[in-house]
């Protein structure tokens, strides 16, 4: 089977900066994948690669085997891509610019499927409106209106929900889900971790242009055994016996590391031996946001100091 | 062919919505320079034999208005979609660079041809212009143009803000055209600077223009055309070029 997006040995300087450091990476057709990766780590750079709007320094990329640019023109017809920064044509109404922009793929009666974009995306009553005179997220969902009216099987979303309201995120992503659905492969970069979770089946991280992980969600997620236990206790004082088992205290709140469901029973037994009360009590299941901050955990201490 | 056409109807109606700047600007700023021309010098200057200074002055002022919207469409809607950013909708699309070309080459040409249209038939209601030859004014005014509309793409792309266009324009765009005997016949002017005028493509577009009314130039119509052919070529091989490799455009 054709992968959807092929990337091999993807190296991209810009002067002394390396922004893709030997990117490999295979996406399926019909997948729901996320690129995450903290800011600057290279995300953007590969999407822009596989849309030819950057040119790569060594390394290939293909688009449903196409080369994006020895075949670009069959590449670019097969994808569809969402871009980061904010962009509008300010000459044109919404109407104007969907129709402009089917035309560039040389779509000429695009209309019903124009109207059904408008619709999903909730844009009916802003269709005739100029460009200048929309909200920033209403520009977003423009933006993502015009990656699709050419019905690409591959759609890339870079940061799609950046500056969105709850309600348009939640319309977006159903209407994603269907294009999903119906077959279209997604690629998504965001960086909300709990979006990326319930959405995607699989995800890379990348980080500082090298991709650090690659797998499932369920996989990665597995990889943190165990689950956290968070109690606050009266008297506030741990019993020595559980002492082992704590990976953090705070403000009365003690958070225990056990390696499964059934430890749990003994923590509370010992509790109990000691008459110590559990006021509160709630149990932590590691998620997408733990395993990327796992991985990441270098960059971002660097970071911050 | 439909996302060339595409493109080309967009660059059409870019300039045609804001025409009161795009097209009636112009065509007022080259009455001016009729008007001003004219009562000065009408009395000192005579160009060629029989014919008076305003009427000589007259195709020269549509030729550079020709010129000049058509190197202005292509340039200003390139640098406004780069430093806005909607160039990229444009890049991102399957267009080839030929049709991104030609697309821009064409808008550019037809707005230089509405302008100078413009120009040409305000000045009929005043004034009695001889048109000798309809075809060598066409051909001209389409080379020009195009070779204009061409130079806009190459300002537009290397152009990274709105100084550096002007830039280009007021160093190399301007000066080339008011020194290319808009104003006056070559042969009024010293032999040196008669002879520096020869290096001058601009200077071939306008003598071999005046040619189509007048029927009299300063140099045979069709050495005029060989070399504007050939700067066309020579131009739109480079424009070519840069588009292909995404010069400055993809990075
Ligand atoms: N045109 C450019 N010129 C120079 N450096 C660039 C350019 N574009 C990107 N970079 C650099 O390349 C690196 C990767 O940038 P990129 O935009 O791909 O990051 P990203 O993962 O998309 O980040 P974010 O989450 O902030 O969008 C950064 O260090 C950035 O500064
Ligand atoms: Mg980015």
């Amino acid at each position: 089977m054709t992968p959807a997006i092929e990337v091999k040995q993807m190296h991209k300087r810009f002067g002394t900066v390396t922004a893709l450091g030997g990117v490999d990476l295979e996406i399926n057709p019909g997948e729901f994948f996320a690129l995450l990766g903290p800011n600057g780590a290279g995300k953007t750079t590969l999407i822009h690669i596989l849309a030819g709007l950057i040119l790569a320094s060594s390394g290939s990329a293909r688009v449903m085997g196409h080369d994006v640019v020895t075949s670009y023109r069959e590449a670019r017809r097969l994808l569809g891509v969402v871009p980061q920064e904010l962009v509008f044509d300010p000459f044109f109404t919404v109407r104007e610019t969907l129709a402009i922009q089917s035309g560039y793929y040389g779509l000429k009666n695009n209309d019903p499927w124009i109207d059904e974009i408008i619709h999903h995306l909730d844009l009916a009553d802003k269709a005739n409106t100029n460009m200048r005179a929309l909200s920033g997220g209403m520009k977003r969902r423009v933006l993502v209106a015009q990656a699709l009216v050419h019905k690409p099987p591959v759609i890339v979303l870079d940061e799609p929900t950046a500056g969105v309201d709850v309600e348009l995120r939640q319309a977006l992503w159903r209407f994603i889900k269907q294009l999903n659905r119906d077959g279209h492969t997604i690629v998504l970069t965001t960086h909300y971790l709990d979006e990326a979770e319930a959405l995607c089946s699989r995800v890379a991280m990348l980080k500082q242009g090298k991709i650090v992980a690659l797998d499932s969600v369920r996989n990665l997620i597995n990889s943190i055994s165990g689950v956290s236990l968070r109690l606050r206790l009266s008297p506030d004082t741990l019993p020595a016996a559980l002492l082992p088992l704590l990976s953090s205290c705070d403000e009365g709140y003690y958070v225990l590391a056990v390696k499964d469901y059934s430890q749990i029973e003994g923590v509370l037994t010992v509790l109990r031996g000691e008459q110590v009360q559990v006021l509160e009590m709630r149990l932590l299941q590691p998620d997408l946001e733990e395993v990327f901050v796992k991985i990441m955990g270098s960059t971002e201490s660097r970071e911050l100091a | 062919m439909t996302g060339f056409y595409t493109l080309f109807h967009k660059e059409l109606l870019r300039f045609w919505k804001v025409g009161f700047q795009t097209v009636l600007a112009p065509v007022l700023t080259a009455l001016l320079y009729l008007l001003i021309f004219s009562h000065v010098l009408e009395d000192h200057v005579q160009a060629y034999p029989g014919v008076a200074y305003t009427i000589f002055l007259i195709p020269g002022l549509v030729m550079m208005a020709v010129l000049q919207n058509a190197f202005a469409n292509s340039s200003s809607s390139l640098i406004q979609s780069k430093v806005t950013g909607n160039i990229v909708f444009v890049l991102l699309s399957p267009l080839s660079y030929r049709e991104i070309f030609l697309a821009y080459v064409l808008a550019s040409v037809a707005r230089g041809l509405v302008v100078g249209l413009g120009v040409y038939l305000v000045t009929l209601g005043f004034f009695e212009v001889p048109l000798r030859s309809f075809l060598w004014v066409l051909l001209f005014a389409l080379l020009g143009s195009a070779l204009l509309g061409a130079l806009g793409i190459i300002a537009g792309i290397w152009a990274e803000k709105f100084d550096q266009l002007a830039a280009f324009q007021n160093f190399i765009i301007l000066p080339l055209t008011f020194l290319s005997g808009v104003f006056y016949s070559i042969h009024s002017l010293p032999p040196f600077w008669q002879s520096l005028s020869h290096f001058n493509p601009f200077f071939y577009m306008i003598d071999g223009f005046r040619y189509g009314f007048f029927g009299v130039s300063d140099i045979s119509p069709y050495f005029s055309f060989a070399i504007v052919t050939t700067c066309f070529l020579a131009v739109s091989w480079l424009t070519l070029q840069m588009l292909k490799t995404g010069y400055k455009l993809r990075h």
